[in-house]
């Protein structure tokens, strides 16, 4: 049963107020809150249990590392990987970029290419980017779909790896991953799947859909922030260098021989991990489970077409995506015509609505519709129709302030 | 709302020298890079009094109405006096409270003018 009311309850900074307002809180897709249980699990670590992971034999250390161990696990099955196929990093950014670092330099030479799209965060570009190898965007329609017919124009034998959003973080749009990865794999490229906006709202299995490398991040779905996870597919994993150097990543050192690299995935977790991170966020995967991700995306999806309406009913508002709610996710970006994105963010704020203003990292997908700010409320399971009541009624009086 | 006061609303709705800025020899552009914006300013200084300035660009209230107060403020001014002046100076003329969110955009007319004079 899902019961909105209930869920908020789990959630201690809704119950805060903003500016004398109760706390509207829409900015989802930037981060998400976190609910008791996972502020539990955290401190509780904290309290109880902290100590290095798999450097001490003493009590703690090894509770540590079990705690640690289990996080990793509860995490491969959230999204269907085997547990020796996960990576913790500190958010998405981190774990594309390994990829680019440790996979893309490696095994892309002058010739190959790689494939992405316009609607991309600018954290799956420049990591590509930096490689200074043939990098290709596919682009969007109007209504900010993904253009397949140029896809698979772009889509050529030098392809090497084709690296996606599996949602966008502007438009909402949820790419067709399942019909990509397929394609992709017939010239034989590898896929990255970035799932920042997507695994905590629309579930992925990557045995299920097949994609070699699948990143996202714990702070967008109620977890802590500076953590995160990369997927790499075990047969990729062979054939990746390293990463960052340095404890906890080697089986043998030398003074005049190269070092020995660890076997498995700590290969790419140097350094003291963010132990209480991965604890918090496999206890937001164990909250997303308790309520089951099919009804957190009828929620969201109920949600998003409500806003639409109430939105469109704003003659000076223009929004940006999808109309289908069946292809787009709980974001909802717009511009008020006459007043800037900041305003129109500012405004809201006195209202104790939260939004995001800017370029939510998306140049490219803005500069496609001419935009170079736009505002974006986007929705979670705590969030209801009141909160979009409120957002309008805040954009009611960006009319007033700016009549 | 005091950020959104009147006097602010009005330089953003009608600024005050606002236009291009192609003639001057003294000009700059700069951009606020987390929302956008872009802003132009030029001068004509004349024995070491600015005798014109100029501003264009697109932006928020808030950036729009400093820029167009800033404007007025060093119209007629010694070049010496618009060196010296900071980011406080602005910030009391717009007369508001401006949130650490904010001050990119208040300081982006100064910022422009500043390199356009350096």
């Amino acid at each position: 049963m899902f019961d909105v009311e209930t869920i908020k309850a789990d959630f201690p900074i809704l119950k805060r107020k903003v500016n004398g307002k109760r706390l509207v809180y829409l900015d989802n897709a930037a981060t998400s809150q976190r609910p008791i249980q996972v502020i539990k699990e955290v401190a509780d670590f904290q309290k109880k249990h902290n100590a290095n992971v798999h450097r001490g034999l003493h009590t703690l250390s090894d509770e540590a590392s079990e705690r640690y161990e289990q996080a990793r696990e509860t995490v491969a099955k959230f999204v269907g990987a085997k547990t020796d196929e996960i990576v913790f990093v500190r958010n998405t950014t981190e774990g594309i970029n390994l990829v680019a670092q440790a996979w893309a330099k490696k095994n892309i030479d002058n010739n190959g290419e790689i494939l992405t799209t316009i609607m991309e965060h600018h954290s799956n570009i420049l990591p590509w980017q930096e490689l200074g190898l043939t990098l290709k965007f596919v682009e969007v329609t109007d209504e900010g779909i993904l253009d397949m017919a140029d896809f698979k124009r772009k889509l050529t034998k030098k392809t090497k790896l084709v690296a996606v959003g599996q949602m966008s973080n502007m438009t909402g749009t949820i790419n067709p991953v399942v019909e990509i990865i397929k394609m992709a794999r017939k010239v034989k490229a590898r896929v990255l799947i970035d799932g920042a906006q997507s695994v905590q709202h629309l579930g992925i299995d990557v045995k299920k859909i097949n994609c070699d490398f699948l990143a996202f991040s714990g702070h967008k779905m109620l977890g802590p922030m500076g953590i995160g996870t990369l997927y790499i597919k075990k047969e990729r994993q062979e054939e990746m260098g390293v990463f960052l150097t340095g404890g906890g990543m080697i089986s043998e050192v030398y003074t005049d021989q190269p070092a020995v690299w660890a076997k498995g995935v700590e290969k790419w977790e140097a350094g003291t991990p963010n132990v209480e991170g991965a604890i918090g966020l496999a206890a937001a995967c164990d909250y997303h489970n308790k309520i089951g991700l099919k009804n957190i995306r009828e929620h969201e999806k109920k949600l998003t077409a409500y806003a639409l309406k109430r939105l469109g009913e704003i003659k000076e508002i223009k929004i940006y995506g999808p109309k289908d709610v069946e292809i787009r996710g709980g974001v909802v970006t717009f511009t008020y015509d006459g007043v800037h994105a900041h305003d129109v963010a500012q405004i809201l704020d006195s209202e104790g609505v939260a939004v995001r203003s800017g370029h939510h990292c998306t140049q490219p997908l803005h500069r496609r519709f001419g935009l170079a700010a736009s505002t974006r409320a986007s929705f979670y399971i705590y969030n209801d129709e009141k909160d979009v009541g409120a957002l309008i009624e805040g954009l009611l009086k960006v009319r007033r302030v700016f009549k | 709302m005091d950020i959104y006061r009147e006097e602010i609303l009005d330089h953003y709705k009608n600024p005050r020298n606002f236009g291009p800025v192609e003639k001057f020899k003294l000009k700059a552009m700069e951009r606020n890079a987390s929302c956008g914006d872009v802003m132009e300013m030029g001068l004509e200084v004349k024995n070491g009094v600015v005798e014109e300035v100029k501003f264009n660009g697109v932006g928020c209230a808030v950036s729009m109405a400093a820029a167009s107060m800033l404007t007025e403020m060093v119209k007629g001014k010694k070049l010496g006096e618009v060196k010296k002046l900071t980011e406080k100076d602005v910030y009391k003329k717009l007369g508001i409270t401006i949130s650490l969110g904010r001050q990119k955009c208040a300081q982006l007319g100064l910022v422009t003018l500043k390199k356009a004079i350096s």
